[in-house]
């Protein structure tokens, strides 16, 4: 395996084992997430590519019967040391779900609720926040004149790009994405991927997709997990011309998975 | 040959046929065979009682050996205790169906609290007041007293309460807790943030289980406060109280002579005063659904 971390790493994972129980879910991950790139997490269902994406903020912490070894490094610091506050960590690392989840408040809200959470009170502070966030997620000109009505009211392509306001609002230095299109139509993931390639200037991305497509589109670089295993990682245009690994090749041209 | 399979199909559907409408009507029936006696029930106490109950039955002292005047105050007490019972029972209630579901591990400890939960919901009211009798009135020194009279029955709809809180908290989606979570929210805010406002509608309908209940109940508060007759109101938590359950039961069997119409007149008031305090959860849950799904 080509050794990809480097000087532009901003979170590197070593020897990353993950059990469910007895289960072993990811092995022997050695891997680098690069500053200001688009990181893209692809395999078949199943493959360990969400639950390694969820170590990254330790949301994995939330399941029972969980255990980690092995070491993320994010900033210079262990993040499952267990002195590490949490609550600090998932400020700086941001995530965005498969399904949209707006919270049943409204947009203001939504943008408004971590901030809030992290001290922020001043309402001009706050405004400024949300219509910022807003304007980073591209759902500023479709919502600002109803941000106190219900997110639940916004189609879900809306919905999703409400999450990523919500998340941009804490103003993280990475943020972590579990497939978040594969819950919308064409159009509304069109809108997403238009705006991940116009966030990577600004923020790390580690994206989990089921679309190869996506992944080729939209990534800088690749990873490709098997059984728990990564396979292979390195340029997205690299893993899907002349990959190395034969499994690798047999999955980016559509032979199984 | 294909005319007797059409044959048998169409048998076959006429069957089908009087089988479905049987069950429909069956349904039916069990349908009123429980509406009906309810609105039967409170249909002949607002017939017999409505002539009885005016204002100065209701702002009133009794008079003449309760044979006339009002109930003001056993309408009062059980305002009193009703209110006492859900200052006690419901942030203890809620609290301890947060601990259950959000922070407790789930396991076999649970488990046997959850079992024993259920099990204190099935344990006779009259058991409930003489608990309440022994740790309140006489261990703790309350005395017979609002204060013992509405730890009692808050200690009897305790397990109505944590019941329907777990479930209304349990029915909040995790998604919610992750996206809070993800977020930089501590737990506590996220609970109190996210999964209470949204869980607080479920808990309300409990809490009108529940508050029904500690309205209605005769056995608990006339071991731990009720009185027979005070000719004033309570002056303090520490005082006696008369009660309308109570009351009931006195006017009912313990007076002789007591014209029908006091007697229909305070049932239809113990209903009607249950009545206030379901309107009043039923508009809370209202008011936090919209809340939650405001458009």
């Amino acid at each position: 395996m080509s050794d990809v971390r480097n000087s532009n790493a901003i979170i590197e994972v070593k020897d990353l084992n993950l059990y469910y129980g007895d289960f072993q879910a990811l092995k022997n991950i050695d891997t680098g997430i690069e500053k200001n790139r688009v990181s893209a997490l692809i395999g078949p269902s199943g493959c360990g590519k969400s639950t390694f994406l969820r170590t990254l903020n330790r949301m994995n912490d939330l399941i029972s019967g969980v255990t980690t070894k092995g070491e993320v490094t994010f900033e210079g610091r262990q993040i499952y040391d267990p002195d590490l506050d949490v609550v600090a960590l998932r400020r700086k690392i941001g995530m965005v779900f498969q399904k949209p989840n707006p919270f049943p408040k409204s947009i203001y809200e939504n943008v408004a609720y971590g901030p809030k959470r992290s001290g922020v009170k001043n309402r001009k502070d706050l405004d400024q926040i949300v219509e910022e966030s807003l304007k980073e997620a591209a759902l500023w000109e479709e919502v600002k004149d109803r941000l106190h009505k219900s997110a639940l009211g916004l189609s879900g392509g809306q919905q999703q790009r409400l999450c990523i306001a919500r998340a941009l609002a804490m103003k993280p230095q990475v943020l972590l994405m579990d497939e978040p299109t594969s819950a919308l139509d064409p159009i509304a993931t069109n809108r997403i991927e238009e705006l991940i390639t116009q966030l990577k200037k600004d923020y790390t991305i580690v994206i989990v997709t089921h679309s190869m497509h996506q992944a080729a589109r939209i990534s800088d670089k690749t990873s490709f997990f098997l059984m728990g295993e990564l396979i292979e990682q390195g340029d997205t245009n690299k893993i899907f011309t002349t990959p190395e690994d034969q499994r690798t090749e047999d999955y980016v041209t559509g032979r199984f998975g | 040959m294909e005319n007797r399979v059409k044959d048998m199909e169409m048998k076959g559907d006429r069957q089908k046929k009087i089988r479905e409408k049987l069950m429909f009507g069956l349904f039916t029936l069990c349908m009123l065979a429980v509406v009906i006696p309810t609105l039967l029930i409170i249909g002949f106490i607002v017939v017999k009682g409505i002539g009885t109950v005016n204002w100065s039955f209701l702002t009133e002292m009794p008079s003449m050996g309760m044979t006339e005047g009002g109930i003001f105050p056993a309408i009062v007490g059980t305002l009193y205790l009703v209110t006492g019972t859900i200052v006690f029972s419901l942030p203890l209630g809620v609290g301890a169906a947060i601990y259950l579901t959000e922070y407790a591990k789930q396991g076999r400890l649970t488990r046997l609290i959850r079992i024993a939960v259920l099990n204190l919901a099935g344990v006779p009211s009259v058991v409930y007041g003489l608990f309440g009798l022994g740790l309140f009135v006489f261990f703790l020194g309350f005395g017979s007293s609002i204060l013992a009279g509405s730890l009692t029955l808050a200690c009897l709809i305790l397990p109505i309460i944590i019941t329907t809180s777990e479930e209304a908290i349990k029915s909040v989606p995790d998604s919610y807790r992750e996206a809070s979570l993800a977020l930089g929210a501590s737990k506590w805010e996220t609970i109190a943030r996210v999964v209470l406002p949204q869980a607080i509608p479920g808990i309300m309908t409990g809490s009108v289980l529940g508050i029904g209940r500690a309205a209605g109940e005769t056995a608990p508060i006339l071991l731990t406060v009720a009185a027979f007759f005070i000719p004033r109101l309570p002056g303090s938590i520490f005082d006696q109280a008369m009660a309308l359950p109570y009351h009931l039961y006195i006017v009912s069997t313990q007076v002789p002579g007591m014209p029908e119409s006091i007697k229909y007149g305070t049932a239809l008031v113990l209903l009607g005063v249950v009545g206030v305090f379901f309107a009043i959860a039923t508009v809370i849950r209202l008011k936090f659904k919209q809340m939650n799904h405001m458009e």
